[in-house]
């Protein structure tokens, strides 16, 4: 039933409309942030584990030399194994009609024509290859979209040495390559690095393995442990070249989504936990000055006998409507981006299809949180309302009291003209209510900030590995160290001018307990294409004994400069020595070990041996020379640098713009719902204080000065902290996106702390400007015959 | 003693506005004209339009129709520019409900306007001639409602406006308290000549004026001078 009371609540909604517009969006926009985070991680998580289920994604993963067939009955026997899958791997280099780059390839075997035991194959399209035809295959879609790859088309490719075509048959999507990484590379690239399946036995004749696998996959029952299992395999693999065992979970495409997922889980709790709490404070401002305009009416309403209750579920029910406007507009829009987001993670992760998961319970709660925090942002202001005596509310509030506070004693050396006074005045006569306000632009600015300076930080970092590491021009590696003598034959080629050779080898670092499977790099000394760098991206020499660590292994293995390293050898003669540690450098991507080449390959027991080469080109000669590299027995990758950071720039072009969009237009929602209603409620609090001002003579403008005022300080306290507050929280997130894959350096453009200034004055402005119009409109006569 | 120099002449004054779907004839053509220095009292019951003249008088509000003049000075086709610009350097204001600010000492609410006159009193000395010269540093919320109207007195006279106009300056306070205020204008008007006009609907208070016009109905009713102005404090009500 319609009662009186209602009417009086859909009315003032409607006069209130800008300010319950506000905090709807305030409320809408964290609503929206945690369902769309909440739907995709749910989602992806669906998604991604029933794709492993129905295609028998594997627990460990194992690649070695060479084994004979029979040792995979070995594995088969290790306690805790349920299934084994081996298999052949090797690399390819592939060449596409109208592509001249250098594209290199993962070759993978399936048995027969059929699928295999663990890791099986999606079909997009096509079929996979017939055991009869050795030279069919299966493309993953992300290579195949790339070229615009068809079944019944045509790939020339360099295997093992020879040239051989290859007909492409399927498309296929596979759960090891739901991420699709150049191994060694930092991003994806679709155009130059594919994955391709081929018949186990054309494999293993283009690679020499007949009768022999060099990959192993394998699942573990629920019995036993994961670590147990490596261990028994790693000992029974040792001896066929055996580089250990992964998890899965250090298994490159699971981990960067499981990264994505965990950074999902943050946004849906610490982003709308910063809206919910400034529209909590809103909700308190708001209804408080309300209940404070009517309290003549309250009066009134209490001795025609309204209950105290009746009373407070009249104002809550204001918040209420208010809460629920927000979490309608927040659902769509959550529902809306969820989908967006969605469609693209899709792009980045092959998956063939995404299970769109929503759930009912999501909303029952999303409402009881809400509503918590409405009502919770409501109640003081309702309980003053609904406890206060009729006879005392029938009384006008009574001039609201001043103090001449410590503030302004500070500045009493100034002296303010009496505007300025009513400015420190009025700020400091509600200081909880001025902080919050101050803390509510903070949290604005913070949220652009933190949104955005993960770009500045990538880009950094981006810029430290292409500008000041990696200074070479084409990375070349080979399949089997090559005694140096062999680059003095390149250097002959008129398009390289200079190169450089590298050696890098499997080991496991081992200290007490603690033990760390990486890559111990042999580098030249003085060194002039790569280099090791310094926190502050400057080059670091190389001791001339002993192992340089990257700080975040260093820790992981708890060892310090001067201490002496376990290092097992997982290759050749599977040496184990003890090399001292001759100090640490802080690294931005990936962890490493580096030694003097030199040095290295004395501890390895083995001659002048390099499997890298760096190169510099001549770039009038560059294609001749992608050509002969291409055609050169024994290169396993070629790695252009130029096109890893054009790639590389172009997917952060994409990204950028709809993320600083999304995060700008966060930080303006926060930004416009504070600063809105802390002048729509100033001007309602003073507008006759300011009228009187007008009457006495003052210029709209000097009165603006006094409400505006007021705006510009909260800004000019509110943008600095949020800049510090933003930095804050970004060193938080830094630490906790800390992986083995990179550590995100904590760097803030000036840009990014401008452009987070900007949105929060483009928000002020507005508001600013709404209550200009009012105040140039103030009823002067009507002002005065009013009592307060 | 006044002086014969006209300091406001209006002819034909009208003014209608709405007032949700009645239209209201506030004033229905008023011909006046009141001299330098002296003291009208202009009285009239609620609704006789008399808050209308005074606000257009003091360049609050315009006229429907009609013409004013402020010592040759239009004000009837002024702008909202002109018009504050009068405000400021020319009037001083005087409200049933005081209109102090509330965040500033009753110093401060003097200097508000000291600050953006020509040729300004100290607010020490305006609120010196009201007997507030104890009670400076206090907020509005400390002072009684008598008090509060006196610091209001004290900032219209203040800059030495040419006009004060008082808008029913007792209308919220008791007899007693209402007196002490009366006997602050009283004394304003003696030590600074400024010409005085006080509108009220209590007819006892027309015996301190120099002049006593009367309104009903929007339209001049009577009008007639007293022989003697009496002190404020031998009134009563």
């Amino acid at each position: 039933m319609m009662t009186a009371l209602h009417t009086k609540l859909y009315r003032e909604l409607w006069q209130l409309r800008g300010q319950v517009l506000a905090i709807a969006l305030v409320i809408a926009g964290g609503v929206a942030v945690c369902l769309m985070s909440v739907v995709n991680y749910s989602s992806l998580t669906l998604t991604r584990a029933q794709y492993y289920a129905e295609n028998q994604f594997a627990d460990v993963f194992a690649t070695l030399k060479r084994a004979p067939r029979h040792v995979a009955q070995r594995i088969a026997e290790i306690p805790g194994v349920l299934r084994v899958s081996d298999r052949v791997v090797g690399a390819a280099k592939l060449q596409v009609e109208g592509f001249s780059d250098p594209i290199s390839a993962q070759l993978v075997s399936i048995p027969q024509g059929r699928q295999p035991l663990l890791n099986q194959l999606y079909l997009r399209q096509g079929r996979l290859p017939d055991a009869r035809h050795s030279s069919e295959v299966a493309v993953v879609g992300s290579f195949a979209e790339a070229h615009d790859l068809q079944p019944g088309d045509t790939i020339r490719a360099i295997i093992n040495g020879r040239w051989q075509a290859l007909r492409v048959v399927g498309i296929v999507e596979s759960p090891e390559f739901i991420f699709v990484m150049p191994p060694g590379s930092l991003l994806p690239d679709y155009q130059r690095y594919g994955v391709l399946w081929m018949d186990r036995d054309a494999l293993a004749a283009a690679m020499d393995m007949e009768g022999a696998f060099n990959s192993v996959l394998v699942q573990v029952d629920r019995e036993h442990t994961v670590a147990d299992v490596i261990d028994h395999l790693d000992r029974v693999l040792a001896r066929y070249g055996g580089t250990g065992g992964l998890a899965r979970e250090d298994q490159v495409s699971h981990r960067y989504l499981s990264d994505d997922l965990e950074q999902l889980r943050t946004m849906a709790t610490v982003f709308p936990l910063i809206f919910m709490s400034v529209a909590m404070f809103l909700l308190n401002v708001v209804i408080g000055r309300l209940i404070a305009t009517q309290r003549d009416v309250i009066a009134v309403l209490k001795a025609y006998g309204y209950g105290n209750w009746a009373i407070a579920r009249h104002y809550l029910q204001l918040a209420m409507v208010i809460a629920v406007l927000g979490l309608v507009l927040g659902s769509m829009g959550g529902l809306w981006l969820g989908r967006g987001l969605g469609e693209m993670y899709m792009e980045y992760y092959r998956f063939p299809r995404l299970l769109f998961q929503v759930h009912p319970g999501w909303f029952i709660l999303l409402t009881l949180i809400t509503l918590s925090f409405a009502f919770l942002g409501s109640w003081r202001a309702i309980h003053q309302a609904a406890s206060l005596p009729p006879a005392e509310a029938m009384r006008p509030e009574g001039p609201a009291r001043f103090r001449i506070t410590l503030i302004e004693r500070l500045l009493s050396g100034l002296r303010l003209s009496q505007p300025s006074r009513m400015i420190v005045r009025q700020l400091s006569r509600r200081p909880g209510r001025t902080g919050l306000s101050v803390v509510g632009v903070a949290l604005a600015t913070a949220i652009i900030l933190v949104g955005n300076f993960q770009f500045d930080s990538v880009s950094l970092m981006v810029h430290a590995q292409f500008a000041r590491v990696q200074q070479q021009d084409v990375a070349v590696t080979l399949t089997d160290p090559v005694n140096s003598a062999a680059m003095f034959g390149l250097v002959r080629d008129p398009g390289i001018r200079y190169a450089e050779g590298r050696r890098s080898v499997p080991v496991e670092l081992i200290h007490g307990h603690r033990r760390w499977r990486t890559v111990l790099s042999g580098m030249p000394e003085p060194a002039h294409l790569q280099f090791v760098i310094d926190e502050n991206l400057e080059p670091v020499s190389i001791p001339e004994a002993g192992v340089l660590l990257t700080d975040y292994l260093a820790e992981g293995l708890d060892i310090r400069a001067g201490d002496t390293l376990t290092v097992q050898v997982l290759e050749g003669e599977r040496r184990r020595v003890e090399v001292p540690v001759a100090g640490t450098t802080s690294e931005l991507l990936g962890v490493g070990a580096y030694m003097r080449l030199e040095a290295l390959n004395r501890v390895l027991g083995e001659g002048p041996l390099v499997n890298q080469i760096l190169l510099n080109i001549d770039p009038a000669e560059q294609d001749p020379v992608y050509e002969r590299l291409r055609l050169m027995p024994g290169v396993l990758a070629v790695n252009i640098r130029e096109t890893m950071l054009d790639s590389f720039y172009d997917t952060l072009a994409k990204t950028f713009l709809t993320f600083t969009f999304f995060n700008s237009l966060l930080g303006a929602v926060i930004a416009f719902g504070v600063i809105y209603n802390t002048v729509r409620i100033s001007l309602a609090e003073k507008g006759r204080e300011l009228a009187s001002m007008r009457v006495l003579g003052y210029t709209s403008r000097e009165v603006g000065h006094i409400l505006l005022g007021e705006l510009v300080v909260i800004l000019m306290l509110g943008i600095p902290v949020g800049w510090l507050l933003g930095q804050g929280m970004a060193a938080a997130l830094v630490l906790s996106l800390q992986t083995e894959l990179y550590r995100v350096p904590l760097t803030m453009t000036t840009q990014t702390l401008a452009l987070s200034a900007a949105v929060v004055l483009v928000s002020a402005i507005a508001s600013g400007a709404i209550a200009w119009r009012r105040l140039v409109r103030l009823d002067l006569v009507a002002v005065l015959k009013t009592r307060e | 003693m006044p002086d014969n120099t006209v300091v406001f002449r209006t002819r034909g004054l009208t003014k209608t506005y709405r007032q949700g779907d009645v239209e209201v004839h506030a004033l229905r053509g008023v011909d006046l004209e009141l001299y330098d220095e002296e003291m009208v009292v202009l009285l009239g019951a609620s609704g006789s339009g008399k808050s209308t003249l005074l606000n257009i008088l003091g360049g609050l509000d315009v006229a429907s129709s009609g013409e004013v003049e402020y010592r040759g000075l239009t004000l009837s086709r002024a702008s909202d520019r002109e018009l504050t610009r009068y405000r400021r350097d020319f009037v001083g204001f005087v409200f049933q409900f005081y209109n102090l600010i509330p965040s500033l000492t009753a110093r401060e609410n003097v200097a508000a306007v000291t600050e953006i006159a020509q040729a300004p009193m100290a607010p020490e000395e305006a609120l010196a001639l009201v007997g507030l010269s104890e009670r400076m540093d206090h907020f509005p919320a400390q002072l009684s409602g008598g008090e509060q109207q006196r610091v209001a007195i004290a900032r219209a006279i203040a800059k030495r406006p040419q006009v004060l106009l008082c808008d029913e300056p007792t209308g919220a306070l008791d007899s007693a308290t209402g007196i002490l205020v009366l006997e602050a204008l009283e004394k304003a008007n003696r030590e600074t000549g400024t010409t005085t006009v006080i509108i009220t609907h209590n007819a006892a208070i027309a015996a301190m004026a120099d002049r006593v016009i009367t309104l009903s109905d929007g339209m001049i009713s009577g009008e007639y001078r007293n022989p003697e102005r009496q002190d404020p404090a031998s009134l009563s009500w």
